[in-house]
């Protein structure tokens, strides 16, 4: 195990997959030459050329059909979105053409692609670069999205995701880059896709949470622990295909539930995990499924309105307090 | 960058028969899968939209005759044609419009969906633009892995102010990817005239604005075509050069099933004058002017299209409707 930041683990899945799969190429807006505009792809033009490391001009519906004609003759892309704001203006790409080309076709293509960057909430960048924008992608059959809350996450799932035969939606976060934690080196190291990780065990409340708002659960669950509050959390790690199994043993055990999310709440993950929850083990429950979200509307840039915008530690803990507290226990 | 304008006459040279029957034969099938489609609609066994290609048939054909198996082929939702001039099979087709089991893509495309991996036939793609990015990216593919194939592209004159239009010219010629766009001007995106949507109706000189070779040709004369593609080939195989034709054709039918007459944009008149370019009447008239064919070769050649035809229509109808389980199957790729 190595120590290294959530960029690095990801520059490492690339170069370890680039080195081990000569159709695995990097393609994107400032990828090569400029070094990536978070670094995430930092010296791979050095080690792999310009054929394998492909500056685009800014045309993301372009360059995503780009990686899609080429990962239908059996080449591997990796397209980078500078941030997956950005990918909005290839939504067309990835949902009517990545998405339903091997179901159109009966089976008989395939497109292994991945399209990651980082997309989420991020520092005062308003409206526009700071979103959730996992929500306008799960809901695709044919795709699978992934977010990875650790830097040992990183690098697995990314690695899964460039060995699987289907376009795999990867976002990371701006805001989890820097982030330090161990890694294992080994270069077969991978994190099947599809699958939850309880982060931590509890008894009395399971949440559920991925990305920056694990994080913010976390410091809840060691502020209710003083409390005597015992939270179990779970991280669904790929959102499409969930893991709904893990979440719901976890549900079986302690019988609440919070769902956190950072998207705006109406028809977001934690609606869809709620939902899920009600149809399989709604005797299970002692309290309603509570949802902390991200409030209704676009993220302001001012530091004190993009505040009561995002999910925070204290409303996490809030809406724990309430759901032990629902039946009286 | 020449601007191949006037079709051959009758009076060019000897025409090969063996090149003249082939043509010939794939032109006439075409037309004839498409009227049997056009029944078959209106019998209720096609559903949904419904592209015909009829009038448009030099094109494809044209266009097929100058490539290698091995070539690749993406089109849009009026591709039927296409697909048949690549040397897919009628009846898999038929049955993909039939919504049937053993369609080429088992029923789940349908007439806009139509995909042949064996012909390498890439689609069927029926949002307008989307899949010329795709093009580029398959002759990148072909680039990257220094293969000597290339990609012809067909869409029409209604992707042409799409953004992926010039974003594609951009990135081909930027890359010098082997592609090959071919726009079939048939003058109506739907039933918009080229000249109600485009600042530059002149389509091949887009080309020019991205410093690729581009041309313009006549759509009805099928040597034409395949004299103007089959150069574009040469660069695309020789090295990588990309290219823009325009191919001045007109589609007879409406823009789809719906639209049956295509009368509300466009006059009778001007559907009636057209029809006096019929590239299948041209090619039929050439060939037995020239003595490539008698009357008995284009008879026999008819009948045999004909037949198969019929049989593609009668394998279409005997093919089951596709088993429930097919609704979950091939959503993901396994392993």
């Amino acid at each position: 195990m190595a120590v290294m930041t959530y960029r690095e683990a990801l520059n490492q899945a690339l170069r370890e997959e680039m080195r081990r799969d000569p159709r695995v190429f990097v393609i994107g807006e400032e990828v090569g030459l400029y070094d990536g505009a978070y670094k995430v792809t930092q010296g791979l033009l050095k080690e792999f050329g310009a054929k394998r490391v492909v500056d685009t001009p800014i045309c993301e519906s372009g360059f995503t059909g780009v990686g899609i004609g080429a990962a239908m003759l059996g080449l591997r892309p990796v397209v980078e979105m500078m941030t997956f704001n950005f990918s909005l203006m290839a939504m067309d790409q990835i949902v009517n053409t990545a998405a339903k080309l091997h179901y159109m076709s009966g089976g008989q293509f395939s497109v292994p692609l991945v399209i990651r960057g980082p997309g989420g909430p991020a520092a005062q960048l308003a409206a526009q670069h700071s979103q959730s924008m996992e929500t306008y992608y799960y809901h695709v059959p044919g795709l699978k999205v992934v977010r990875p809350t650790t830097p040992m996450d990183a690098k697995g799932l990314l690695k899964s995701a460039i060995r699987d035969d289907n376009p795999v939606i990867f976002i990371e976060s701006e805001t989890l880059y820097h982030l330090k934690g161990e890694v294992p080196d080994d270069p077969d190291f991978l994190i099947p896709l599809g699958q939850a990780i309880v982060r931590r065990e509890g008894t009395d409340v399971t949440v559920v949470a991925y990305m920056g708002m694990m994080y913010r659960a976390l410091e809840a669950a060691e502020e209710l622990a003083k409390e005597g509050i015992s939270v179990e959390l779970v991280d669904p790690r790929t959102l499409r295909p969930m893991d709904t199994e893990t979440i719901i043993g976890s549900v079986r055990k302690t019988h609440r539930v919070v769902v956190v999310e950072a998207g705006a709440g109406f028809a977001g993950m934690g609606s869809e995990i709620a939902a899920f929850i009600t149809e399989q083990a709604f005797d299970d429950l002692d309290a309603p499924v509570e949802r902390v979200t991200g409030a209704n509307a676009p993220m302001p840039y001012a530091r004190n309105l993009e505040k009561l915008k995002t999910p925070t530690t204290e409303k996490i803990l809030a809406a724990v307090r309430r759901v032990c507290n629902a039946n009286g226990s | 960058m020449a601007k191949t304008m006037a079709p051959q006459k009758a009076t060019g040279p000897a025409l090969d028969p063996g090149l003249v029957r082939k043509l010939l034969t794939d032109m006439l099938l075409i037309r004839r899968f498409e009227e049997k489609a056009a029944e078959a609609y209106a019998l209720g066994k096609i559903g949904g939209f419904l592209h015909l290609y009829i009038g448009q048939e030099a094109v494809a054909v044209g266009a097929t005759s100058a490539l290698r198996p091995d070539d690749y082929v993406i089109s849009a939702y009026r591709e039927h044609g296409h697909c048949l001039a690549k040397g897919s099979d009628p009846k898999r087709m038929m049955a993909e419009l039939f919504g049937r089991r053993d369609g080429l893509s088992h029923g789940k495309g349908g007439s806009m969906h139509l995909f042949d991996k064996s012909v390498n036939f890439l689609g069927g793609h029926a949002i307008v633009g989307a899949h010329l990015p795709v093009a580029a990216g398959v002759a990148f593919a072909i680039k990257y892995e220094a293969r000597d194939q290339v990609i012809v592209c067909y869409f029409g004159d209604g992707a042409v102010p799409q953004g992926e239009f010039h974003e594609s010219l951009n990135l081909a010629a930027l890359w010098k990817l082997p592609v090959i766009y071919l726009c079939e001007n048939n003058r109506y995106a739907m039933g918009t005239s080229t000249d109600r949507a485009l600042a530059q109706t002149q389509i091949w000189k887009f080309g020019q604005t991205y410093g690729i070779p581009s041309e313009k040709v006549d759509g009805m004369d099928v040597f034409a075509v395949r004299d103007v593609v089959g150069r574009a080939v040469e660069r695309a195989r020789r090295d990588t050069t990309p290219s823009l034709i325009e191919a001045d054709t007109y589609r007879f039918r409406g823009h789809s099933m719906r639209d049956p007459a295509g009368a509300v944009y466009r006059t009778k008149e001007e559907v009636e004058h057209e029809k006096e370019r019929d590239p299948i009447a041209l090619l039929r008239q050439r060939a037995l002017a020239g003595g490539a064919l008698t009357e008995a070769d284009v008879r026999a050649i008819e009948k045999d299209v004909s037949d198969r035809i019929d049989e593609a229509v009668a394998f279409a109808d005997a093919s089951p409707e596709p088993p429930a389980e097919g609704l979950f199957t091939d959503i993901y790729k396994e392993g």
